[in-house]
């Protein structure tokens, strides 16, 4: 365990290397490496990881990089006061080290793997995350959001709230979010870079995301998983607004649009690419156990003995 | 009766409102006009039927997988072209030239040909060919399977290529995850070309498996202890292995597909029971191996390479057995890291992710094996010592960002992005492409009698190296902006210099591409000043070196006997003398048709079943029987080199020795 705290330390306080990584950024000028520099809490922790293993990692890839460079020019053939021995062709220490530099730097970064999977896993409630000072909030009971992909657009349902909306996901910032996702056909990933890393999104089968967004803004999410023909339209927007905002919106969605019905979630989940954002004041009830379970249809009967939830592992 | 016979296939099946595949088809089809008049024009058509295409020769069948891999390397990497020039040009209004229906196309067919009908032949080629002349054997174990497995593969080739221009490829990337590669969601005969093509060359790759680890077990030269063979041949061996073990869960998940998409079963589809995830198991489960597949062998070129051109023994080498072989093992244990994403418990990713990252000490180990065979050693810079320096520096960032991608929290959020695409670029270009191009040159002067040209050569790796660091950079920078792949249309204009920049690193490497043709060319036309007639042109360590380049059909006049792991340096040393008389008949196995029949039989029934036309199908599987039961019956399969001929054979190289001297 030892090796592993001051790396949980750089974890946590990482403003030096902060400043190693950005100094190449700023030298290619765009700054939106939006994978390192995040603004949900749970990103940012990956986005720390990815530093962190990289320069673990580093220790032993830059010595062999030089030591590659140095030794072929050292020895190469036209200098002829290189030592050259031909027959050496073993040292039991040299063996030793070569192989165990490599497992020291493994068996760090393989507890950094078990203890940053575990607390990172996209299961895990936010609320049992120790939060950090300045979100406060994230103690607070989760918003749910129902996540469907369709061919070729994205279905949030709010089952609190008895509302949705097609390709514009809205959320108040600090508050955690646990996102329960499925797929009407077929496999796709959802994906929103500045919140947190990506799950798939199966047919018939839900995932599920925890995560939270620490700062107002619209930020890009998208399947990362390719799905056939209009993939590449397959985008959208997720506002993360403060709560006030937030219940505005969600006041105007309830009394402004239609209603989702079965009926209206067959025709829209029919294929079609770059859908304009659409918001329903209403939703039909069980409309999401129905699409988990695939019996949308008129004369589907959605089996009742399933369990409609996955047990969290 | 239409339907019977011709299926789903009609006119409509012919691209003709493509533009770009009907000038392909031109182009492919002037040029295959030009070739088959050239063969009749110079009669090259009993020749090319004798001494090649019926040919049982471990060389000439590895020089022909060889020729295949890189005939299709300019296929696949004409896709590798579109697909950057795409990225390159398709941003806000603009939708590039390429239309999702036709690009989704492009990125699965360059993604299989490239795994399948690139490295795989290559990789297998170099087996085929260095392996029996580095054990002092004739020829491989069973010398008709093998040519059999050659035109196996070559089918499966010919199908593909054969989509471009009737129907259409699969529209799923390069695994055709389902639901989207089942009958629901593909109708139309893409996947069906993917599966079939991918089964008549799996059958040629686990026959060439098991046939080359009999070879290497039973048929070393005697003194070939297992801890003497030469490292190029311990990592065939363990690629070997792996292949007789992996390859059968691919030919079975995809016939479970195939019974899906044909006969209306639901192990994959969304009801019913069906399952996708047990696919993408079961495809990774070889799918993980297979990348082993490719690089081990790539490790044993580097390995011989390295020894040979720093003139020294090669560092560790009980360590460098015992690294490849716990990456034979561990390269079971890690497949889930391909999707960490689709939501398994931390426990469960987290044990795939340790496993994933331990393959790289005993990688690393190899790397360091390297290393110190440099170290205290004399080195000459020749080509193939290029590749290796070359792929030192290129394979150990992708090792890194490999293992990056082995800690799950992070693979959540660089998964199937643009990193992802980069880092496994960084491998198998760095190692697998590398490696070819290290062991085709090494190789080279042993198969044809003369070096390749050094100086298109070096113009040949620099455009590769520099090429491939600047396609392949911005697609790191852009994955860790959270670009995904396979996409064929961007919105964000910003994004555009980074696809412009990887398109000028892809054009880099097309002049590479073409270096190496002229290459060829090149020392094709100036042979006589390369020509090698030592056999021996690099001060070679292994027995492949102790014989003519190119080796007499039987490869060794009588077998080498073997003291030490360098078998030809520790001949050298002793002042070997080449025996000059006393030679007895040889026997040796004769050319056969059969093959070639059998494996144009499977293709044209595979392309029967791909179109529904089933009465074709079942008169080429009928065909099929017939031929393989008539091949049981040709007792006529071997014959006797006589003495007088050996005599003759080894009289003339002496005579071209002395000569030389």
């Amino acid at each position: 365990m030892l090796p592993i705290l001051p790396l949980l330390s750089i974890m946590r306080y990482w403003n030096p290397l902060r400043v190693l990584l950005v100094l190449p950024c700023l030298l290619l000028s765009g700054c939106d490496w939006v994978v390192l520099h995040p603004f949900g809490a749970i990103a940012k922790q990956q986005g720390h990881l990815i530093v962190v293993s990289t320069i673990l990692m580093l220790l032993i890839v830059i010595p062999v990089l030089a030591m590659t460079l140095s030794f072929a020019w050292r020895y190469r053939a036209s200098n002829l006061e290189a030592t050259y021995r031909p027959d050496w062709d073993h040292s039991t220490s040299l063996e030793l080290l070569i192989w165990s530099a490599p497992l020291l730097i493994i068996i760090a970064l393989g507890a950094v793997t078990w203890i940053s999977t575990h607390t990172l896993d996209p299961y895990r409630p936010l609320a049992a995350l120790k939060a950090p000072a300045e979100d406060s909030a994230a103690c607070a009971t989760p918003l749910v959001v129902e996540v469907v992909a369709l061919d070729w657009k994205w279905l949030f349902l709010y089952p609190e709230q008895g509302i949705a909306s097609v390709n514009e996901l809205v959320a108040p910032v600090n508050v955690p979010i646990r996102f329960e996702i499925t797929s009407s056909s077929v496999m796709n990933s959802f994906y929103i870079p500045a919140l947190a890393g990506q799950i798939y999104a199966m047919p018939g089968m839900q995932t599920e995301l925890n995560a939270v967004m620490n700062h107002a803004g619209i930020y890009d999410g998208f399947s990362a998983n390719y799905s056939g023909a209009g993939f590449s339209g397959m985008h959208f927007k997720f506002h993360a607004l403060t709560q006030t905002d937030f219940d505005a919106w969600v006041r105007q969605a309830q009394v402004g649009g239609t209603s989702l019905r079965k009926v209206d979630y067959r025709r829209l989940a029919q294929p079609s690419e770059r859908e304009p954002v659409r918001r329903y004041a209403s939703v039909e009830p069980d409309l999401y156990e129905a699409i988990l379970n695939q019996c949308t249809q008129a004369d589907a009967v959605c089996p009742r003995a399933l369990p409609a939830k996955e047990p969290a592992p | 009766m239409r339907e019977l016979l011709f299926g789903r296939l009609g006119w409509d099946a012919i691209p003709w409102h493509e533009p770009i595949l009907l000038g392909t088809f031109i182009g492919v089809a002037l040029g295959g006009v030009a070739l088959l008049a050239v063969i009749t024009y110079f009669k090259f058509w009993g020749a090319l039927w004798r001494d090649w295409i019926t040919s049982i020769d471990h060389k000439k069948i590895g020089i022909m997988y060889v020729i295949l891999g890189l005939v299709m390397l300019l296929r696949g990497f004409s896709d590798a072209v579109m697909m950057r020039a795409q990225q390159a040009m398709s941003f806000g209004d603009s939708a590039g030239f390429l239309p999702p229906h036709h690009y989704d196309q492009v990125f699965t067919a360059h993604g299989v040909i490239m795994i399948f009908f690139v490295a795989m032949p290559l990789v297998t080629g170099l087996m085929n060919f260095v392996v029996p002349l580095q054990i002092g054997a004739r020829d491989v174990a069973f010398p008709f399977l093998n040519n059999f497995s050659f035109w196996m593969t070559a089918s499966g080739a010919a199908l593909v290529m054969m989509s471009l221009f009737v129907g259409e490829f699969a529209r799923t990337g390069w695994l055709a995850y389902p639901p989207l590669s089942g009958i629901a969601f593909s109708p139309d005969v893409g996947v069906d070309y993917y599966i079939w093509s991918l089964q008549i060359a799996g059958v040629g790759t686990l026959l060439s498996g098991i046939n080359l680890i009999v070879t290497i077990v039973k048929m070393r030269a005697p003194g070939m202890t297992l801890m003497k063979m030469p490292v190029f041949t311990w990592t065939a061996l363990c690629t070997n292995v792996l292949i007789v073990a992996a390859f059968p869960v691919l030919t079975a998940v995809l016939a479970l597909l195939s019974l899906d998409r044909y006969a209306g079963t639901n192990f994959f589809t969304n009801t019913l029971g069906g399952n996708a995830m047990m696919y993408v198991n079961l495809i990774w489960i070889w799918g993980h191996p297979e990348v082993y597949i490719l690089i081990l062998p790539a490790f044993g070129v580097f390995s011989e390479i390295v020894a040979t051109f720093a003139g020294k023994r090669l560092f560790g080498y009980a360590s460098m057995v015992y690294a490849t072989v716990v990456i034979t093992i561990l390269s079971y244990l890690v497949w889930l890291h391909h999707f960490f994403t689709m939501g398994s418990g931390a426990s469960v990713n987290s044990f795939f992710g340790i496993t994933t990252m331990i393959i790289s000490i005993p990688t690393g180990a190899k790397i360091f094996n390297w290393l110190f065979t440099m170290y205290h050693g004399r080195i000459r810079f020749e080509l193939p010592m290029m590749w290796t320096i070359g792929f030192i520096c290129t394979f150990t960032i992708g090792g890194m960002t490999g293992v990056l991608l082995a800690v799950p929290p992070a693979d959540f959020v660089l998964h199937n992005s643009l990193f992802l695409v980069a880092h496994f670029h960084n491998v198998i270009i760095g190692g697998v492409v590398f490696g070819m191009f290290a062991g085709i040159t090494y190789w080279f002067p042993k198969a044809f009698g003369f070096r390749l040209d050094p100086f298109w050569g070096k113009c040949t790796f620099w455009l590769w190296l520099v090429g491939f660091w600047i396609a392949f950079t911005p697609l790191y920078v852009l994955g860790l902006m959270g670009v995904t792949r396979r996409l064929s249309h961007f919105d964000d204009p910003s994004l555009q210099i980074w696809f412009q920049i990887a398109a000028f690193g892809a054009a880099l490497i097309f002049l590479g591409i073409s270096c190496f043709i002229v290459q060829i060319i090149v020392s094709i036309r100036r042979r006589a000043q390369l020509r090698d007639v030592t056999g021996d042109p690099w001060d070679g360590r292994t027995l492949e070196w102790s014989t003519s380049s190119p080796p007499p059909a039987y490869n060794f006049a009588f077998t080498p006997i073997v003291h030490d792991n360098d078998a030809w340096t520790d001949m050298k040393n002793n002042r070997y003398a080449r025996p000059l008389e006393g030679f007895i008949p040889i026997h040796m196995p004769k050319n056969t048709g059969a093959g070639f029949v059998i494996a144009m039989l499977c293709a044209a029934c595979g392309f029967a079943l791909i179109w529904h036309m089933w009465l074709p199908a079942a008169a080429a599987f009928a065909a099929l029987l017939v031929s393989i039961i008539v091949h049981t019956f040709n007792y006529d399969r071997d014959h006797h080199v006589p003495a007088a001929e050996v005599l003759r054979i080894e009289n003339a190289r002496t005579l071209s020795l002395s000569g030389h001297v």
